[in-house]
């Protein structure tokens, strides 16, 4: 996600990062960066000519106090920029006080309203909703079907009475769906609506139509992330014509893109409420503008990846495993049941992705095709009970047996055994508190581990110790140890791009963006 | 972060890595759940009254004109309709581009006036950059323009905008061969290929009915088996325009068997133009670019594909430029098509594709109407985006 615009603004500050002071022409050769990263990620043009101009000026502030560490400097300004035109703080959406909420999405053709009713239904059943959708798009052949199945798969019920390609009155259909959901008690309601363009007011004015005789709680504005400069005129034709509340970014799981996100945001002011990303139902996340920054300088989203997890695992689950993870018990049959969770939880992509640092590996991670998984689980089942309780009575004999057995080869039986040592060692780590080693968050905790030998003692100790507790308690105690380790363990500078440290001033702790202080417990 | 690194060597080791992670999540997310509750039960009821206030407001009492539904209807006789001149259709193409859009308006203004300053050079670059030309491309144009002032004297601003219309035309390459190839013998197939919502059913429809309108015998083949009722859309085009359509017989088929299927009934009914659908999918998608070389391979064991058409939504801005790229090398395309142009979208990412991958652009997507489809015209588009008439 914003791979792009993350590397271009790496690569603009790689020549402030050796430098020790801030001057001006500094400030303008960045500033002249960034503006053509902007637009090379598709930032509408007003918008990056604002940004930039807010940029420049809090830089040339900077520079004019001599100010230390201009990467730093020039990465935060550029970040609290960001979050700002991303919109700051994220809201929830609006909810009828009594009777059903009435959500209506609207957008181009082909941005993805009819798959986003689906995963909305989806993602409110799964918080004890009852959802209906109702099918007004009776425009493109087959939406109504394509919107009867996805429903089906979401497990949420669909008001489809007119057959569409063509048949039937949208706005007749959305009030009669309305009616149906107030008779039947569904407590959310989702209109899908044909795809319309923003310049045909021909059909503006039936997406008013529609609005007006649902009254919607909120009407979603549906826009495809890879959108170009015309999400400006898009967003203000939409804005004008129906008036949108809230929108969704559809197909953030491309590449590169996102910059409609800001133009959107920055020339409607509309919050920016939800992601679409990917094909799935459940690939679908609250969209979080100051995590979108983090991630647009390539500092990871670790806060959306926490809540995947929470919804994956149950509590009861997770302490469990937290446990063993502690004890170093943690067996191949744990890690093909983690592997299952994991399928919960989206793509390994999609969350290796939201680790902080992880732009370096982009490479590695988009040729990793993620069928491997099974071919792992296929030498985990090769295995005897025994074998999965204990890897090291794996012998010579044994492992050509389960290569044989999985149909791969003795070299990747021991590479999975090598790695399944390690991942228990970092377990070990994480269960003491935090993860371990991860590139590019300066001074994260497990961080001093990886680097010298004092940090493993530390774990060692605090992972007996925890051992008896509760996984909760532990965690949390640990913590205030945890920052005073972090703050004075931060060796580096500007790894926030996952670059190699370079000598320069230690940052402090109020250098790191807000999602990673709040891990740090502030 | 060596330590770190040696995950990333192996797919086991990004497997095992992405294990450690989600179970670390759930351990800090344990430790943050706890903190946040009380901050995040932020009241809505507030802002419900704020939107339904705004949504009052915004009321502006268009009439709901119930049965005043486009007539897809009189579409379904499609082999009776005469399908839309070409001619006619360009002119509407230009009709669009020239009237909705404020870029060609704006270089009229420009260019009617006597002197070009260097504010003028700006807007023209900005101009560019709005219709997503790119930078590479309006950097290009932008030196080439120069230049020309240069030579030609600023105060002449007919022969600067003359040039660059050249340049603009020049970029666009007009002596690429756009045309459809078929194969001479046996039925000529034609695989679609694309991004999520570009299009590709829709363009596979309007272009069957092109078809059929030749006298030709097309048969529509569903390889997209992912996206729901996707191939009920192709069966309904089909229905509609006349054409013969293939399917699999149940949800979530393998893509490459259905295309396979597909080739081998074209040959055998004698259809003379096989086009297949295929599923939309997202470029960095390994898994699923690899699944669409499959579906193209299994074609070829029967008959060579003659076009690979890659579906571009004219509103994509640079990302357009990377979509071509990685399915130009799953798939090696030979043509563009560029569709919802009658918004207000320039599609000016095709120059950039154009020039980089050598592939013509060789159809344009208009409207919503089944005769929305016209042959690309660089000189055209060029005159559609300069807006003279």
């Amino acid at each position: 996600m914003f791979n792009s615009l993350s590397d271009r603004l790496t690569s603009a500050f790689q020549s402030l990062r050796g430098r020790g002071v801030l001057t001006e022409s500094d400030v303008d050769k960045t500033v002249s960066e960034i503006r053509r990263a902007l637009i090379d990620a598709d930032v509408a043009l007003p918008v990056v000519r604002s940004f930039t101009n807010a940029v420049r000026e809090r830089a040339y502030g900077a520079a004019r106090t001599k100010a230390l560490n201009p990467a730093q400097q020039v990465i935060r300004i550029v970040n609290d920029e960001l979050v700002e035109m991303l919109g700051g703080d994220t809201r929830e959406l609006a909810r009828a006080r009594s009777g059903p909420t009435v959500y209506m999405l609207a957008g181009l053709q082909g941005a993805g309203k009819t798959t986003l009713a689906a995963k909305l239904g989806k993602w409110f059943a799964g918080e004890g909703e009852r959802v209906l959708l109702v099918a007004s798009d009776l425009q493109r052949p087959q939406a109504v079907s394509q919107l009867q199945i996805l429903g089906e798969r979401a497990g949420v019920d669909v008001w489809a009475p007119e057959p569409g390609n063509g048949v039937g009155n949208p706005i007749e259909v959305a009030g009669t769906g309305l009616n149906h959901a107030i008779e039947n008690g569904y407590t959310i309601v989702i209109v899908d609506t044909a795809g319309r363009l923003g310049v045909d007011e021909e059909m503006m004015v039936q997406a008013r139509a529609i609005r007006e005789r649902v009254n919607p709680h909120e009407v979603l504005f549906v826009l495809d992330s890879m959108t170009g400069q015309d999400a400006v005129q898009t967003s203000v034709a939409f804005r004008d014509g129906v008036g949108f509340t809230g929108v969704v970014l559809s197909k953030l799981d491309g590449d590169a893109r996102g910059g409609a996100a800001l133009s959107v945001r920055g020339v409607t002011g509309a919050p920016v409420l939800f992601a679409s990303t990917g094909e799935g139902l459940d690939d679908f996340e609250r969209f979080h503008p100051d995590r979108m920054a983090s991630r647009i300088l390539d500092m990871g989203d670790m806060l959306t990846l926490i809540e995947q997890a929470e919804k994956a695992y149950d509590a009861a689950e997770a302490e469990k495993l937290a446990k063993k993870m502690r004890s170093g018990e943690f067996t191949l049959d744990d890690f093909l049941e983690q592997m299952n969770q994991l399928r919960k939880m989206g793509s390994i992509k999609g969350i290796i992705s939201k680790l902080p640092g992880m732009g370096q590996y982009r490479e590695a991670l988009d040729n990793f095709d993620e069928s491997q998984i099974g071919r792992i689980e296929a030498i985990i089942h090769s295995m005897t009970p025994a074998e999965r309780d204990d890897v090291s009575i794996l012998n010579g004999s044994r492992r050509a047996r389960v290569a044989r057995g999985s149909g791969t080869s003795v070299q990747a039986v021991n590479a999975f055994v090598k790695q399944f040592e390690a991942m228990r060692k970092m377990m070990k780590q994480v269960s003491g508190g935090g993860i371990p080693a991860m590139p590019g968050i300066p001074g994260m905790p497990g961080m001093a581990g990886a680097r010298g030998g004092g940090k493993s003692q530390f774990t060692k100790k605090q992972s007996k110790k925890g051992k008896k507790k509760k996984k909760k308690g532990s965690g949390s105690r640990q913590l205030p140890g945890r920052q005073t380790q972090s703050s004075a363990s931060q060796p580096q500078t500007g790894s926030a791009f996952g670059m190699p440290p370079q000598n320069a001033a230690p940052p402090t702790i109020d250098d790191l963006p807000d999602d990673l202080k709040r891990l740090l417990n502030r | 972060m060596d330590q770190f690194a040696h995950f990333f060597s192996d797919p086991i080791g990004i497997s095992s890595l992405t294990a450690v992670v989600a179970a670390a999540a759930v351990v800090i997310g344990g430790v943050i759940r706890r903190r946040n509750n009380s901050d995040r039960n932020q009241p809505t009821d507030e802002f419900t009254e704020l939107v339904k206030e705004a949504l009052g407001e915004q009321i502006e009492e268009p009439e709901p004109e119930i049965g005043e539904q486009p007539e897809t209807q009189s579409q379904t006789g499609a082999k009776l309709d005469v399908p839309e001149s070409m001619t006619g259709r360009m002119s509407r193409l230009k009709a669009r581009l020239a009237g909705s859009g404020s870029f060609g308006a704006a270089l009229v203004n420009l260019f009617g006036k006597t002197n070009i300053s260097e504010t003028d050079f700006e807007q023209i670059e900005d101009r560019l950059l709005m219709a997503d030309l790119g930078l590479e491309a309006t950097d290009e144009l932008m030196k080439r323009l120069r230049e020309h002032a240069k030579v030609l004297s600023a105060s002449e601003p007919a022969q600067i905008r003359a040039a660059l219309r050249a340049d603009l035309l020049e970029l666009l390459d007009p002596h690429m061969d756009r045309s459809v190839h078929y194969s001479p013998d046996g039925p000529t197939m034609i695989l679609v290929v694309g991004v999520n919502g570009t299009g590709k059913t829709t363009f596979i429809g309007r272009f069957a009915r092109l078809l059929v309108a030749e006298g030709r015998h097309p048969l529509l083949v569903a390889a997209d088996t992912f996206r729901a009722a996707a191939a009920e859309q192709l069966a309904t085009w089909a229905q509609r325009v006349g054409a013969a359509v293939h399917k699999a017989d149940h949800e979530g088929a393998d893509p490459a068997s259905v295309a396979f299927d597909g080739v081998k009934l074209g040959i055998d009914s004698g259809a003379d133009v096989v086009v297949v659908d295929t599923a939309g999918r997202v470029q960095n998608k390994t898994t699923l670019m690899d699944e669409l070389g499959k579906v193209k391979k299994v074609m070829e064991k029967q008959l060579p594909v003659s076009e690979v058409l890659l579906v571009l939504d004219a509103t994509t801005g640079q990302n357009g430029l990377q979509q071509a790229r990685v399915f130009a090398e799953a798939v090696q395309v030979t043509g563009i098509v560029l569709t919802k142009l009658d918004g207000s979208a320039k599609g000016g990412i095709v120059i950039s594709v154009q020039r980089e991958l050598g592939v013509p652009v060789k159809f344009v997507g208009l409207g919503e109407g089944p005769d929305d489809l016209a042959p690309f015209s660089p000189e055209d588009f060029a005159d559609a985006l300069l807006a003279q008439e």
